[in-house]
């Protein structure tokens, strides 16, 4: 028995898996497997097709350019970078209920927050409220890590110092009398920049631990000052800031400014006259970029987009009529030869 | 023999050459192996020895061992003052602690203990060293230079530490896998390294145990039987009285036959009781070296005496003592310095063809990521030219153009995944998979055998599946070398042996069972459990150093020795059932009533009787075979019985019968007319007989004896005991015979108690078991023995054969010239025993012994007849060839005194130089062995191994061109081309065969211009349509049949390409007479000229250069030891695995990794693609919109695992399919998978579906608030899941391993980022995931985006995918089904166009071999 098994020592395994003889399933992508499968994906394409489309078009977008390049702009007078403090008024006009929330975002163009070497450019480090990294901000930060007095620049970073500053205040004209819309600047960064990335140093008040460092060299006031009305709003935490950290990813892009959601502008926007009120000051001009407010809503979707609702229609068409071909190639050739 | 094997595979030149030596049927003489002969050449008269001594230390002093002239007086000086500087070129040795301590200090400091260690490392060393050899390899420099790229500030991509992790990984997986490699390695060192053996101590005056690693060189050693050898050691005492002693080199060459080495001569203690303490010699000898076949040295003895040491003395590490109850010796050389050790190679390196092509779509790759990388230099220099002072610029002082030159750097950092380097480590994985797999098969498990295919090169898998030119040997590749003693012909009568065919065919079907039984046969007999199994002979892969098997491989080491030497003595070759006829012939010479009649009443001439008995005593003791039984241990020679008759019967019975008839033919001096020259020898009646067989004193009676042959005698002495009323035993032979007289019909009766007898014979003295160096000899002496010609044991000076008749009796054996494939003979002189002559028994390759047998002079009459049975021979000859038998001539000569007294002299002389010592004894061989007299001719069956026609048709149709290259001759090959169905009956054979080289030029491009015609013709008139319909079989069904010298001519550089063009018109080449050079030659014409894959598959050393020049080298592990398998790639037992073997195997291999290739290269270009789109939108400046971790984990881990599941379990056609429709191996077999067109399109494809990929996303979110890294998951995740469905859709089969293995992948990707968003709080500096992934997964734009991205990328492969099965659903399938529809249709067509023109268009085969029909009664198995 012993001599048996010693005999037969070598023999492989007989087994599914050594043999390579495991139960497999051959996708072989015939036409009765196939055919039905377009169908249903082409109907299952049609019918989210259907439903992007409907909702992207019933979202409602307002975008108006500011920069001023032209000279009939009014804000033309303020594009000049010489021109300091600028503020210029904007009108428009809305034909029917913008529905609330309105989302009021800033948009820039040709603005490539993308570029690495821009994204590179801040110390995470510095911004979740490490003080060593106040003193010694990272490599990374170069050239907006120290000042020419070599002191350290905090928040440093090309991303923080190009900050967007211009501001706005919305108005609704309503009878000749302007009547501020109410911007909600709360949460409108994440959730996680606000609460768990970005810290201020636990130090009250905030301004002292920005002692010994510079404000970026663009900003107008420090980083502890950033929001005069609202203390908690100040320092690496503040919502504007926030916004502005989360880079953009392509060079055209917009970034929620406020949104508007009280008081008589639950519902959204009425119908009527308004005006905006932009401080200008971020230049934009030099790199051929646009600046821009947009208006919108959203859906379950995000913001409009007719280009997925329309991508699904059509791939969901090109799957049924590809099913048809199918069909008709599959009756061509196959059934002659059972015969 | 041994040296072939042990030519590494490094030096196939030096292969080529040693190759000369080569064994087996190559040279048409059927194996007489060289190694043993040497050994065998051992075995000389005590005299012989002495003189031989006299002359090797006379030779030491003055010869090769002296500085050559002038100096040797101050060499001498130099030696003694400084011996290490004497080290330098030879080695001296002392005995350890013996009285020359002090010299034994000085000198031995040099010399390696017997540890061995073959790790590579040490736990110190193992990381720098590790690091260094792994940087070795330009993938790890690739990944390095990556790293350190990205340490370069304005370049860098990534952080730094994250492009340190493919390396890391890389380097840390291959280390792992160095480590256990050599920990496995330190571990078998230790193993071998404790081993006990028992040491001489100086101190205590006795042998104490001590491990293997404490023995020093200059140690004596005592090793009893079965113990393995420590280190090389000099044989000082052996417990056999001859002083030699046994050992088995299976451990190193895989030879089981045992080799014969000889105790130092002339030691002060010789023979007698060692006393090691008084060892004052000196020995000296040559530096360590690897060359096992050599060893030359001196001892010198205190008196000044020295005497040389050779091979013969030496007891090599790791062989295994037999036969020997005790020996001694003296360690010269230890552990790593001994010649086991110096010959370990490592394993095998080829580069397979796939790879060799894979490699310039790298280049492409490299290309491609090049032309990327300048569009971003190119592009971001153009980008930052164009920016005014920006706000977002962080850097104004570069100038674009250096901008973009640091971007081309980031960019290659950024896409350095478009070289698809993690390829190499996966193509590594897939091999071993595949290899595990193949190992694994059952369809290659031999249970007779209980092997395995052995895998031995692990990366050329997937060229088995691209076989174009199949180089198959004959012997042991198409035959069993399973040698069965068929038939044979003395003195121009033939013997059918019909009931031994009958008998054959019976066992045929038992033959299983046979074997099966064989392989227990001899597990009883005198083999411990070996438990070092050192030096690996037929270890696969990684464990090729070691010097310890584990035990799985070592029982199926031994299984398979014990199997292999039992197989040469397997039941149907052990049983041969005599002819009828020739008994009746042998037992009518033992008969006394029957006077001489000469052939009148049918009875058998006398002269023909002497031949008859001359043979079968030629066929006992010309070979190198060594006895023994199960019970007693091999070459333990019997006593010789005592006779039967007492030595005053046997005078008396010489005198009686001296009239003999039949008394020497062969003897120069006959005069006169024949018989009255016979019955005037009768007349003088002054015999006697001269007992003692080493007398030679008797001058003058010699004389008289010389006269007599032999059997005549044997005969005589049988008749007289008869007579005389012998013994007991005698009558009942005599019994049958007289039967078989009475009732001639009865000659089965006669035979059955003829093998009664044999049977009681064997059953009183134990089976006697015959281990020969080849199947022929045993066969042989078994057919010898079926007679009653009993070989019974062997020693160096005697044989002890049993006659029939008369029992016992000792031959002295005077020399051994043993076979060589140059003289392509043996032969044994020997002092008759009954006669006192001395003659000379040659056996050897028919063409050479036809040419030295005499036309004897003198006598007409004897002329008359000797050139009838000549005549009759040649016929018989070539009959047999024509059935496939292998033959061999049986000639002897009878020495005159003086005549050998003469060669004796220079023989002794040969025998005794040192310089070109072989070359000489050739001629002394040479010399001897002419003027022989032809006794007859063997016929020996060597069976088809079961399946090959089969399998040779399989790989025919599957478009593998066969050919056969043998070194038989061209009637058997022919032969057994028809039995293996490799020649049809109705193909055209072409015979190439001619003598000079212009002949041989005018005839290739005479038999070119006939394959034309002969295509046209086949094509035009009658078998046009069959023709038309199956092109398949069309390259015209000619066979090219060339022999060895014209093959010479045609493979020399003029008539190359006419050979190449006219073989490869031809179905199949078959050349016979072929040199091992030769065959290596031809395969590497077809493999260079033709740029065609080979595969060489043979089992012997003659066939090991041909499997090195392959592209795939295949060696069956046989019945001829182990070279082939040491220098195969894959080592199977039998041929027929060869179809499994390549056309599920390789089919499957090729098709996986061919798939897997295309699908990593679509993969790597795919995903990088996206980081390349998303530069347009970025200003070129390297920036990423994934998390960097993703990044380089994405190819490292999400996507890693499936490809190589699918490169490892893909089965694109099931094995069945395959095996019945071997035609589907040509899509492989042309690279149709993996061709320049299919990476294209795949690359096509992976930049389709990269920008769907990209694009689909951007355009989803272009002008919304999205962030970087936002942006990118989506990309990310869509990307993954369009390649894991990429791949299911590519696969063609899925099973639950696939799923898994897939479903972990996206598991590790979605788990991995979402824990990434969830918990990396600072990590990862420039692109912190923190939140992004968790936040995108929760909006349904994510999955909206995702959806459409996936559908739409893989849509276009659905579609092409979808149709293509639609409209060919299983194209390959059908196509084969209809192409054997077709063949069969054909074939048909072809045999009734055959039945019609067969008699008009017999084909030239009877022109060039007259007689020749394909005979497959006997062959066919």
């Amino acid at each position: 028995m012993v001599k048996k098994e010693q005999e037969i020592a070598n023999r492989p395994d007989n087994t599914a898996f050594t043999q390579q003889r495991l139960p497999a399933w051959q996708p072989m992508l015939s036409a009765g497997i196939v055919i039905p499968g377009f169908v249903l994906i082409g109907l299952a394409f049609i019918g989210i097709g259907v439903a992007l489309f409907v909702t992207s078009r019933s979202i409602q977008v307002m975008e108006l350019d500011y920069t001023g390049v032209e000279q009939t702009s009014p804000c033309f007078r303020c594009s000049d970078p010489n021109v300091k403090n600028c503020v210029c008024l904007l009108d428009f006009s809305i034909d029917s209920l913008f529905k609330g929330p309105v989302f009021f975002y800033y948009g820039l163009t040709n603005y490539f927050q993308n570029y690495r070497r821009y994204g590179v450019s801040k110390d995470d480090d510095q911004l979740s409220g490490n003080l060593d990294s106040f003193i010694s901000p990272s490599d990374t930060c170069a050239p907006y890590e120290f000042d020419s007095n070599n002191k350290p620049i905090v928040p440093c970073g090309s991303v923080a110092n190009s900050m967007f500053n211009d501001t706005f205040k919305l108005y609704q004209i309503i009878s000749g009398a302007k009547n501020q819309v109410p911007f909600d600047g709360k949460g409108i960064a994440w959730w996680t920049d606000y609460n768990v990335k970005y810290r201020n140093p636990s130090v009250t008040p905030l301004r002292d631990a920005f002692n010994g460092t510079v404000k970026p060299l663009f900003w107008p006031r420090p980083a502890y000052e950033l929001d005069p009305s609202d203390p908690n709003n100040n320092g690496f935490i503040n919502q504007d800031f926030l916004v502005w950290m989360r880079r953009a990813a392509l060079p055209d892009f917009r970034k929620l400014y406020r949104r508007i959601t009280e008081g008589d502008y639950t519902q959204g926007l009425p119908a009527g006259n308004y005006s905006l009120e932009i401080a200008y000051n971020y230049p934009v001009l030099s790199f051929d970029g646009r600046k821009k407010v947009v208006l919108s809503n959203v859906s379950w979707m995000g913001g409009k987009n007719e280009f997925l609702g329309i991508a699904y229609l059509v791939i969901g068409s090109l799957c049924i009529v590809m099913s048809i071909v199918m069909l008709i190639v599959y009756a061509k050739f196959k059934f002659p030869e059972e015969e | 023999m041994v040296t072939c094997c042990y030519i590494s595979a490094q030096h196939p030149d030096l292969f080529t050459l040693t190759l000369n030596i080569a064994t087996k049927d190559d040279y048409d003489v059927n194996s007489h192996s060289s190694a043993t002969a040497s050994a065998a050449s051992m075995e000389r008269l005590h005299w012989v020895q002495h003189r031989c001594r006299q002359l090797l230390a006379r030779d030491s002093e003055r010869g090769w061992y002296s500085t050559p002239n002038g100096l040797p007086a101050k060499s001498s000086q130099d030696a003694h003052s400084s011996p290490q500087r004497v080290s330098g070129k030879r080695r001296r040795v002392f005995a350890r602690n013996g009285p020359h301590q002090q010299e034994y200090e000085a000198v031995s400091k040099g010399y390696k203990g017997n540890a061995i260690r073959t790790t590579k490392y040490s736990l110190l060393t193992f990381i720098p060293m590790n690091l260094f050899q792994q940087f070795h390899r330009a993938a790890n420099l690739y990944f390095l230079f990556l790293a350190l790229l990205n340490w370069v500030p304005v370049v860098e991509a990534f952080q730094k530490e994250i492009t340190m992790i493919p390396l890391l990984v890389v380097l840390t997986v291959i280390a792992i896998k160095d480590a256990l490699e050599d920990y496995r390695r330190y571990l078998s060192d230790k193993k071998v390294n404790n081993n006990v053996v028992q040491v001489f101590c100086g101190k205590q005056k006795a042998y104490i145990d001590k491990c293997w690693k404490d023995v020093r060189v200059g140690d004596f050693i005592r090793l009893s039987c079965n113990e393995i050898i420590p280190a090389d050691m000099l044989l000082l005492y052996s417990s056999d009285p001859r002083g030699v002693c046994y050992i088995e080199t299976a451990n190193l060459d895989g030879e089981t036959n045992l080799k014969q080495r000889q105790v130092v001569l002339d030691l002060p203690f010789q023979g007698g009781e060692i006393t090691l303490e008084d060892f004052h010699s000196r020995i000296e000898c040559e530096n360590p070296n690897n060359d096992l076949s050599r060893f030359r040295g001196y001892m010198e003895h205190p008196n000044g005496v020295r005497v040389g040491l050779h091979n013969s003395n030496l007891l090599l590490r790791s062989c295994t003592i037999r036969n020997t109850e005790t020996v001694v010796g003296i360690v010269v050389y230890a552990g790593h310095e001994t010649k086991a050790m110096m010959n370990n190679s490592g394993p095998r390196y080829k580069r397979s063809q796939l790879e060799k092509r894979l490699n310039t779509d790298v280049l492409w790759c490299v290309l491609l990521l090049i032309i990327m990388c300048l569009t971003g230099a190119v592009g971001h220099g153009l980008w930052v030219k164009n920016l005014k002072n920006p706000i977002f610029e962080t850097d104004t002082e570069t100038s674009p153009a250096l901008a973009g030159f640091y971007v081309f750097w980031t960019m290659i950092i950024v896409l350095q995944v478009l070289i698809p380097i993690s390829l190499y480590v996966s193509i590594e994985i897939v091999k071993l998979g595949q290899i595990y797999f193949i190992h694994n098969d059952l369809a290659l498990y031999n249970e007779q055998l209980d092997s395995r295919i052995q895998c031995r090169a692990l990366n050329i898998t997937e060229d088995l599946g691209q076989i174009q030119y199949l180089f198959s040997d004959k012997t042991g590749t198409l035959t069993e070398n399973k040698m069965v003693f068929r038939r044979c012909s003395i003195y121009g009568v033939e013997y059918p042996h019909k009931e031994n065919a009958q008998r054959l065919e019976v066992y045929e079907a038992e033959e299983n069972e046979a074997a099966g039984r064989s392989v227990t046969l001899k597990s009883g007999c005198s083999r411990k459990s070996l438990s070092c199994r050192s030096l690996s002979c037929n270890r696969s892969s990684v464990s090729l150093h070691t010097l310890t098997a584990e035990s799985e491989e070592e029982d199926r080491l031994s299984n398979h020795i014990q199997s292999r030497t039992s197989a040469f003595c397997s039941r149907v070759a052990r049983e041969v059932v005599p002819d009828p006829e020739l008994v009746r012939k042998l037992s009518w010479l033992c008969s006394p009533a029957q006077p001489l009649s000469d052939g009148s009443s049918g009875t058998p001439c006398s002269l023909e009787l002497t031949y008859i008995t001359d043979f079968f005593l030629a066929l006992a003791i010309c070979n190198s075979v060594v006895v023994s039984s199960p019970s007693q241990p091999r070459h333990v020679v019997p006593e010789a019985r005592t006779p039967l008759k007492s030595l005053e019967e046997i005078k008396l019975m010489f005198q009686r019968f001296s009239f003999s008839p039949f008394s020497a033919l062969s003897t120069p001096q006959i005069r006169g007319s024949f018989t009255s020259r016979l019955f005037s020898r009768g007349k003088t009646g002054s015999f006697t007989f001269s007992t003692p067989p080493n007398s030679t004193t008797d001058g003058s009676e010699t004389g008289q004896e010389n006269n007599l042959e032999s059997s005549n005698l044997r005969r005589k002495l049988d008749l007289s005991s008869r007579e005389d009323g012998g013994g007991a035993g005698q009558t009942e032979t005599e019994d049958g015979i007289d039967d078989a007289r009475i009732d001639p019909d009865g000659f089965g009766q006669k035979v059955e108690d003829l093998s009664k007898e044999d049977d009681c014979e064997s059953d009183t003295d134990d089976e006697l078991l015959y281990e020969a160096e080849s199947p022929d000899e045993a066969a042989l002496v078994h057919a010898a023995q079926a007679y009653r010609c009993t070989l019974r044991g062997r020693s160096p000076e005697s044989l002890l054969v049993d006659l029939p008749g008369i029992g016992s009796l000792a031959v002295q054996l005077l020399h051994i010239l043993p076979f060589d494939s140059n003289r392509k003979r043996m032969s044994v002189v020997v002092r008759h025993p009954l006669s006192g002559q001395l003659v000379v028994y040659t056996k050897g390759a028919d063409s050479v012994i036809m040419d030295l047998t005499e036309t004897s002079k003198g006598a007409e009459q004897a002329q008359e007849i000797y050139s009838h049975v000549r005549e009759q021979t040649q016929k018989h000859l070539d009959s047999y060839a024509r059935e496939g038998l292998r033959t061999l001539c049986i000639a002897k000569k009878v020495l005159e005194e003086e005549e050998y007294e003469v060669w004796l002299k220079r023989h002794l002389l040969a025998e005794s130089s040192i310089e070109n010592r072989e070359e000489l004894l050739m001629d002394s061989a040479e010399r001897l062995e002419t003027n022989l007299t032809l006794l007859g001719t063997t016929g020996i069956l060597d069976r088809l191994q079961e399946e090959v026609p089969e399998t040779i048709e399989a790989l025919q149709r599957a478009g593998i061109k066969v050919w056969v290259l043998t070194g038989d001759k061209k009637e058997t090959a022919i032969n057994i081309a028809y039995a293996c169905k490799l020649l049809r009956p109705d193909d055209e054979l072409l015979t190439v065969s001619c003598g000079s080289k212009d002949a041989c030029a005018v005839l290739l491009q005479e038999l070119k211009l006939e394959v034309q015609h002969g295509g046209d013709r086949l094509m035009e008139p009658s078998a046009v349509e069959s023709r038309s319909e199956s092109s398949l079989s069309s390259p015209a069904d000619f066979i090219l049949v060339i022999d060895g010298c014209t093959l010479e001519w045609a493979l020399q550089e003029e008539l190359k390409s006419d050979f190449l063009e006219l073989s490869c018109r031809c179905k199949a080449v078959i050349c016979c007479r072929s040199t091992p050079l030769q065959k290596s030659q031809v395969v590497r014409l077809v493999r260079d000229q033709l740029g065609a894959m080979t595969l060489a598959v043979g089992d012997g050393a003659n066939d090991v250069s041909m499997i090195q020049v392959a592209d795939v080298g295949i060696g069956i592990s046989g019945q001829e030891g182990m070279q082939a398998v040491m220098s195969s790639d894959f080592a199977i037992s039998r041929f027929k695995h060869l179809s499994k073997l390549l056309l599920v195997h390789g089919r499957w291999c090729y098709s996986r990794l061919a798939n897997m290739i295309l699908y990593f290269f679509y993969k790597n270009v795919m995903y990088v693609n996206l980081l390349f789109w998303y530069q347009f939108f970025c200003g070129f400046s390297g920036g990423l919109m994934s998390n960097s971790w993703v990044l380089i984990l994405f190819n490292l881990l999400f996507t890693s695992v499936p490809p190589i599941i699918y490169g490892v379990l893909d089965r694109d056609i099931p094995a069945d399919t395959l095996m019945e429709l071997p035609e589907l191996y040509r899509a492989a077999q042309t690279s149709k998978i993996y061709v320049p067109s299919m990476f294209w399109i795949n690359i096509l494809d992976a930049f389709y579906q990269s920008l769907v990929c990209f694009f689909v996303p951007y355009f989803a979110l272009a002008g919304s608030d999205v962030g970087d890294l936002s942006f990118g998951s989506p990309i990310n995740a869509s990307a993954l899941l369009i390649i894991l469905l990429h791949q299911v859709i590519e696969s063609h089969t899925l099973t639950w391993i696939h799923v898994l293995v897939l479903a972990f992948s996206a598991a590790s990707y979605f788990g991995f980022v979402l824990l990434f968003s969830l918990f990396c709080v600072t990590c990862s500096p420039p692109t912190n995931p923190l939140g992004v992934e968790t936040l995108q997964m929760s909006q349904p734009l994510f999955y909206i985006i995702c959806t459409l991205t996936t559908v739409m990328a893989l849509l276009p492969r659905l579609l092409v995918r979808a149709l293509h099965d639609t409209l060919n659903p299983a194209t390959a399938l059908r196509t084969a089904q209809m192409d054997k529809v077709d063949s069969e249709r054909y074939c048909k067509r072809m045999r009734r166009w055959n039945q019609n023109h067969s008699r008009v268009n017999r084909l030239p085969v009877s022109a060039d071999n007259p007689g020749l029909e394909p005979s497959t009664d006997t062959v066919v198995s």
